[in-house]
Parts: structure tokens; C-alpha cells; sequence
């Protein structure tokens, strides 16, 4: 099979212009991912799955992750006043670096026996701009998959034939998987998990006797 | 199988469900399959509209057995996540297991040492074929059978399942695989017990097989219904039992050849009419296909460790980077992704269901069909809801 | 003929049911609870805390170390440490936990604090009779209930705890071979006398 560099050069030779970024994998699985860009996203998918030699006819896995605004900071060295005369000094400087929504689509060929390719596609931000080309019209598998990735990351997918919730119940507001979700605390039973959780539930229920867990 | 870059229109949604135009002048009957039903394997509603009996429009929903085992999987160590993996898939904790070892082993390029590998093979087959013959009688059942094929295979099935708890103690929650290797290893009394069950499996096989394949009243209600086109299976990402049955050679221990499973000589049955019928019988012919490859299995064992001196049970941090490892599970490609940030919890935790992509295509098959059809195309797809809702 | 597979069936049924009066094989039912199946040794349910002796207070082998509350998935075990420190069944001052509880509605039985125990303090129990009309209380384990003697875990799993014990006795017995060879050393130290001054030869 290719290597990423490969694919990438055949995809740019095929869908010119498409703007596919190599993501490399620092682990020791040597899985590397290929970014596309979502102007392309559909036209580079289509080539990946017609093309005789990639033949990637057969989408596996489809994921969701989020990466949060990130806060970093920064010694930058600045002129000041000190006293009355001018001097660098070292300063710390906090900015903070947006975050997005990702997806992550796992490639296989059914008729050719080779994989994974994987491609990753971003958000502009988490909150406003989470728009993202859907990818069923291409593989039908990735249907219900991206219905999941909407429920519980919130990246709406434009050209989903069918885009509602999944696992979450329809009326439901929040996006679960998010990495700065609060679950409510209202729990029906005792939860047993240790201090802040128990301490959130416990203003919700009746005072019980007995043994309680944990006091 | 790839559709021409230069396909005429009107094959523009050819892996979109067709659309049937009700015949005759009344409403549409609505009806909820579900989520109590005796026949969805598990809390599972079909939100089915009929015309007449014959089903216009099917749509599943999901999600009464949610129970946020990806976001669990964020919060605690890498070694707490492996018993939830047994509750995905709940007929078949060892692959389940075996999955997870084998995609952290992927993330952190972990050795497995040779005993435990057969282990994993003979446990990983014992439990397709207990999953194969729970999966017929589960099916012959909803057609009517009252139980008396499931029963039976119930009972290999427990011969099975009591070789899993002497060796990993517990019958169905068996949180036994490791990543390096097994938990413990299997002692030589444990591997006699196993030969003596699996010596009695063929002849159970065939006992089944006589019972039900040449069924008059089976092959009536099976042939010809539920049809899946090869090409829609591999588009809509069908694996397992489903896809072959599709006439599609995949089967992810030939093609990834994970493990050890290029030392066993086996064949890959695949299906001619794509219907429930063959589903059934690719079912049948895998349990007899793995009786064959446990049985070698149990033969050539060596000596050795189960697990890898060098791996670590707590403080386990992998480096950080990505890995997608996968095994044919007996329901279908069971895959997990994993993203390390060098913490000591997974950054992302994702399960590659089977059974939730196999429902895909649960409306295409059933369009067109009586409603009572619907319950024996659904018990072919063989689902487990811990797996789907995860 | 129509129909054959049918009989063929039957007849399989037949020979199943026929077969149950004569063949324990085809009989694989019994009936539970006037008649009960052996425990499979390696069966494991929920946790018990394992004690040496007789007193289950002094005897505890548990030290306290939480590293069981940190690996268990659920967190279902809660501990509190004690401030002082307790001879335990050997006669070595040890911390010991004043409370000791667990959770059995949450438990799933996985055996990770079992094996991340580095004091062969817990292990499986094997009693699954555990209902009780009570749902909070009446699970909720504290260290009295889920103390029981190593005797009793010899009795359940005899083959594990063979293994623990020759663990444990070459565990001690290293310890033991440490202790005397330090006492020795002191002891040595100790009878030390000045070397007397080297006698030169006659004036």
C-alpha cells in the first residue's frame, strides 16, 4: 500500500488544489492521518473511493474528538520603565489558543485488502463555526456515525440526509462528549463516587440514615 | 466493489434506502417495535410505518442502553477500562477484551509472548461458537420455535462458558486479556477439560445442523428475504457473518492476519443469495470452521509466560500518539481508537461498534417486506445492545 | 417428501427428550436450591478482606495503602487510614485501615483491587446469596463484614492460596534472613575489642 506522502501527492494530482495536510503520528503505531481540508472534502473522498489502485471502498470508523481552548503561556522579553530608565524584562504573557472539533475517518479496501487511511477534518472553533461536510452520500457507513459525532460533539455536518440525535434522547440540549460538559446532579440513587460528585448529589436528596458510603 | 466515477444520474442515490410509494387510498400505520419487545435483543425501538403489512419506512432509535463507556473510559486508567469492555458486547467479553489488549498494544508496541497468544485464539474461538449458536437459536426462536433449539445450543453453551470461569473466573464478565499477554495462565488440567468439550462440539454441531437446516418451515420464512447487495454491504460498512453472507471474502483474520492466526488453515464460508437463510447457514459453517482451529489450537500450545515480564499493570503511561487496532469479533470488525496524551487516561476512547454499523442497512433489507419479516431480518443482523449503545 | 426435514427434527427432539431419563448428558438441570452444583474454584463474586489469627481486628492483613480505591473502575471502595500504627499478625508495626467499605451494588466484580494488592490483603469471595430487602444499607459492606480468616480463603480457592502462602512464606522468610544477618552484623560491631599494640622485639 501507499505511504501517506503517496496518497497525498495522488489526491493532489487528482483533485487539484485540495489542500491535504499530513498529520503525523508520534506513537510507535506508525498511523499517520492526512488533513483535509472541508472546501474538498467530498471531491477528495470520492477520488479515494473510485480510484482502481486506493480502492477505499469500505469507511470504518468515524470519530469524534475535541480539542479545548488551550491557555499558554509565554515569557516574552519587553521593554519597560523601570525606575526611570529602560530596560528588557521578562514577562509573562497568557494567550489563549482556540480550540476546535475534530473528526477522524478510518479507510479500508474491502476489494483490495489494504488500510487504514486515515483522514481528519476540523471546525473553525467549538462554538460557532462548527460546520463540517458530511461524507454518507459517499460511504452510506457513515450515517449513523456522524449522527453520533452531531449528538455528543455538536459538529454539525451539512448534506447528512438524516441529521438528529443518536444515543441521546431528542429534546436533550448539551453535547456529552465535550471535554467541559457538567453532568447535572440530581441523581436518582446514592452515587458512591468519592467527595465533590457524592457532595453535588447529596444537596439533592433526602438526609438518609444508616450507613452511608464513604462517611 | 466501487461505483464508476462516470455512473449515469439515476444511480445518484443508489446507497440511499429506496423509496416505496404506499399503494391503495388509507393512512399509514405507525408502529413502535420496541424498546419492550420480546424479540429486539435488548431495549432496541423500530419506529416502522406499514401500509397494509408490508413496511414503507423503518427507522431504528438508539440509545436506552447508553451508558457513556467512552466518556468513563477518559476518567480512569487504562486497566480500569478493560472490564467495561466486557459489558459491550455481553455474549462475547473475550473478544471484546482481546480488541481493547490488542489496540494498546498498537498505541505502545507490546510484545505478546506465544502461550498467551494461543490462549487468545482458543478462548477467541470457543467464544464465536458459543455466540454462532446463541445467535441460530436466538433467531429460530423468534420464528417460533418456542426455545427448544436455543436451549440446546444453551447447553454447549454452558459447558463452554464453565471453562471460562475456571479460568478466569467468572462465566461471562471474564476482564481476562491483558495488554502484554493474559492474566493468568491456563493450567494443564484446564487445557484437558477444554479438549473434552471441544471433542463434543462437532457432534453437537451436527445435531444442530440436522435439526434445523433442511427445516421446511425455516426455509420458507428465510429464503429470499432480507436481501443485502454485496456492494451496498461494503458501502455502508457491514462486516462479520452479515458482509459474507453478502458473497464479500472479508474476514479480518485472513486479512489482517492479527495474532497468530496465519498458523491455522481455515476457510472463510460466503453466501450465494445474500438473504437470512444464508446468514444462518455462514453462521453454522463458521462454528465448524472454528472447532477446527481451536482444536489445533489446544494441539500445538507451547510453554512459556503469558505475559511480557516488561509490561506494566499500574503507572501504565504510553507514549503519546495514536493507534486503531481491530479483530474480527463474531458479530463483526470490533475496533477501538485510541489518542494518548502520555497521561495515564486515555485522551479519547472510541469503540468501533459492529452491531450499530450492521443496523445501517437494517431498513434497506426490510423496505418492501411483511412486518413479520422484520423480526427475522433483525435477528440475522444478530445484535447485542451493549454494543450499539455502548 | 415434503416435510422431511420437519421429522428429522422431531426425531432430533425426540432423542434429546427420550435421552434426559437415562443420560445425565441430556439432563442438565438441577434443582436449585435443594440441589446445588460445586462452586467452580476460581469463581469470584465480591471482595473479602482476609485476616491471620483469630482476632479479625488484629489479624487484618490490609495496611491501608488505597492503592485499591485508586485502581478500582467504579470506585466502590472507601477507605479512611489510621494515625497510628498497629502491631499486625507478625509483630510489625503496620498502619491499618479504620474504615474499610464496599459498595457491592456498584462492585462489577472485575478483581483489579485483587490484583493490584501488594499485600495479599483482598481476594474473591464466592457467596452470591447476598439479597437483602435493604438497597443502600444492606450493600454497603463495611470492614467487620468483609473480614474473614485465611482459612477460609484456603477453603474456597485451595489452589491460589497454596500459592499465596508459599509467596508469602518466602516473602517472610527473606525478611527473616535479612533480620538475622543485620543482627549478626551489629552483633559483630559490637563485641569489637582494640587489637593490642604490636609487642616489638627485646631491648
Amino acid at each position: 500500500m501507499k505511504t501517506v506522502e503517496e496518497i497525498r501527492a495522488a489526491i493532489e494530482a487528482a483533485v487539484p488544489g485540495a489542500g491535504v495536510g499530513i498529520v503525523s503520528n508520534p506513537g510507535p503505531s506508525g498511523q499517520h492521518s492526512l488533513r483535509l481540508n472541508p472546501s474538498h472534502a467530498a471531491a477528495v473522498a470520492k477520488f479515494l473511493r473510485d480510484d482502481a489502485e486506493l480502492a477505499l471502498d469500505f469507511l470504518s470508523n468515524v470519530t469524534g474528538v475535541d480539542w479545548p481552548d488551550k491557555e499558554i503561556a509565554e515569557k516574552v522579553k519587553v521593554s519597560k520603565a523601570v525606575d526611570g530608565v529602560e530596560q528588557t524584562v521578562e514577562e509573562t504573557r497568557k494567550r489563549v489558543e482556540p480550540g476546535c472539533l475534530e473528526v477522524v475517518y478510518h479507510l479500508f479496501s474491502v476489494a483490495r485488502k489494504h488500510g487504514p487511511v486515515i483522514l481528519r477534518m476540523r471546525t473553525v472553533n467549538r462554538t460557532d463555526q462548527v460546520e463540517l461536510p458530511s461524507l454518507t452520500s459517499i460511504w452510506r457507513s457513515a450515517e449513523f456515525q456522524e449522527r453520533e459525532v452531531f449528538d455528543l460533539y455538536g459538529v454539525v455536518f451539512t448534506g447528512h440526509p438524516d441529521l438528529r440525535r443518536l444515543l441521546m434522547w431528542d429534546e436533550f440540549t448539551d453535547h456529552p462528549m465535550r471535554r467541559d460538559y457538567v453532568e447535572p446532579d440530581d441523581f436518582e440513587y446514592e452515587p458512591t463516587a468519592h467527595d465533590a460528585v457524592a457532595a453535588r448529589a447529596a444537596a439533592h436528596q433526602e438526609p438518609r440514615e444508616g450507613k452511608v458510603a464513604g462517611q | 466493489m466501487t461505483i464508476p466515477a462516470h455512473a449515469p444520474e439515476q444511480l445518484k442515490n443508489w446507497n440511499r434506502p429506496r423509496i416505496i410509494e404506499p399503494g391503495g387510498d388509507g393512512d399509514l400505520l405507525e408502529v413502535a417495535m420496541g424498546p419492550h419487545h420480546p424479540s429486539t435483543h435488548g431495549v432496541f425501538r423500530m419506529d416502522v410505518a406499514l401500509d397494509g403489512e408490508r413496511v414503507i419506512r423503518l427507522k431504528p432509535v438508539f440509545g436506552y442502553l447508553h451508558r457513556n463507556h467512552e466518556k468513563i473510559a477518559e476518567s480512569v486508567s487504562y486497566l480500569a477500562s478493560m472490564p467495561y469492555t466486557d459489558r459491550l458486547d455481553y455474549i462475547c467479553s473475550l473478544t471484546n477484551n482481546w480488541a481493547y489488549a490488542l489496540a494498546v498494544e498498537k498505541l505502545t508496541s507490546q510484545e505478546v509472548p506465544e502461550r498467551a497468544e494461543y490462549l487468545r485464539v482458543i478462548l477467541g474461538e470457543l467464544t464465536r461458537i458459543q455466540n454462532h449458536a446463541s445467535s441460530i437459536g436466538f433467531l429460530i426462536q423468534e420464528m417460533g420455535a418456542s426455545g427448544t433449539p436455543l436451549m440446546y445450543a444453551f447447553r454447549e453453551r454452558e459447558k463452554i462458558l464453565d471453562l471460562f470461569e475456571a479460568l478466569t473466573g467468572s462465566r461471562m464478565m471474564c476482564n481476562y486479556m491483558r495488554f502484554g499477554g493474559c492474566r493468568v495462565d491456563a493450567s494443564a488440567a484446564w487445557l484437558d477439560a477444554a479438549r473434552k468439550v471441544v471433542a463434543g462440539l462437532p457432534g453437537f454441531v451436527d445435531e444442530f445442523d440436522q435439526l434445523l437446516s433442511s427445516n421446511e418451515i425455516l426455509m420458507a420464512r428465510t429464503q429470499g428475504v432480507g436481501i443485502l447487495r454485496p456492494e451496498l454491504a461494503v458501502n455502508a460498512g457491514v462486516t462479520g457473518p452479515m458482509l459474507r453472507a453478502s458473497g464479500i471474502n472479508y474476514d479480518i483474520r485472513k486479512v489482517d492476519s492479527y495474532g497468530i492466526y496465519n498458523r491455522f488453515p481455515f476457510r472463510v464460508p460466503l453466501g450465494d443469495h445474500w438473504d437470512v437463510y444464508d446468514r444462518f447457514m455462514i453462521r453454522m459453517l463458521e462454528m465448524r470452521e472454528s472447532i477446527k482451529i481451536v482444536e489445533q489450537a489446544l494441539k500445538d500450545i507451547p510453554a512459556g509466560p503469558v505475559m511480557d515480564p516488561k509490561a506494566k499493570i499500574r503507572g501504565f503511561r504510553p507514549k503519546a500518539g495514536e493507534a486503531y487496532g481491530r479483530i474480527e469479533a463474531p458479530k463483526g470488525e470490533l475496533g477501538f481508537y485510541l489518542i494518548s496524551d502520555g497521561g495515564p487516561n486515555p485522551y479519547r476512547y472510541r469503540v468501533r461498534p459492529p452491531s450499530l454499523i450492521n443496523l445501517t442497512v437494517l431498513e434497506d433489507m426490510c423496505l418492501g417486506s411483511d412486518i413479520a419479516d422484520v423480526v427475522l431480518i433483525f435477528g440475522s443482523v444478530d445484535i447485542v445492545l451493549g454494543e450499539v449503545d455502548r | 417428501m415434503l416435510g422431511e426435514g420437519i421429522l428429522k427434527g422431531l426425531a432430533e427432539t425426540a432423542k434429546n427428550f427420550v435421552g434426559s431419563f437415562f443420560s445425565a448428558e441430556r439432563m442438565t438441570t438441577v434443582e436449585y436450591p435443594e440441589e446445588r452444583i460445586a462452586p467452580i474454584e476460581a469463581a469470584r463474586v465480591f471482595p473479602f478482606l482476609v485476616y491471620d489469627g483469630i482476632e479479625w481486628d488484629a489479624g487484618l492483613r490490609c495496611v491501608a495503602c488505597q492503592i485499591c480505591e485508586k485502581e478500582c473502575p467504579p470506585k466502590c471502595i472507601f477507605i479512611e487510614k489510621s494515625k497510628d500504627k498497629k502491631p499486625d499478625a507478625v509483630g510489625k508495626p503496620q498502619f491499618y485501615p479504620t474504615r474499610f467499605d464496599i459498595d457491592i451494588s456498584v462492585c462489577m466484580s472485575c478483581q483489579i483491587c485483587v490484583e493490584v494488592c501488594p499485600f495479599e490483603a483482598i481476594k474473591m469471595d464466592n457467596v452470591f446469596e447476598l439479597s437483602t430487602d435493604d438497597r443502600f444499607d444492606g450493600l454497603l459492606l463495611d470492614r467487620k463484614q468483609l473480614a474473614k480468616p485465611n482459612a477460609y480463603y484456603h477453603q474456597i480457592h485451595p489452589t491460589e492460596a497454596a500459592v499465596v502462602e508459599a509467596r508469602l512464606a518466602a516473602d517472610r522468610a527473606k525478611s527473616d534472613a535479612k533480620q538475622t544477618a543485620a543482627a549478626i552484623a551489629s552483633a559483630i560491631k559490637g563485641a569489637e575489642r582494640p587489637l593490642p599494640p604490636p609487642t616489638t622485639g627485646g631491648d
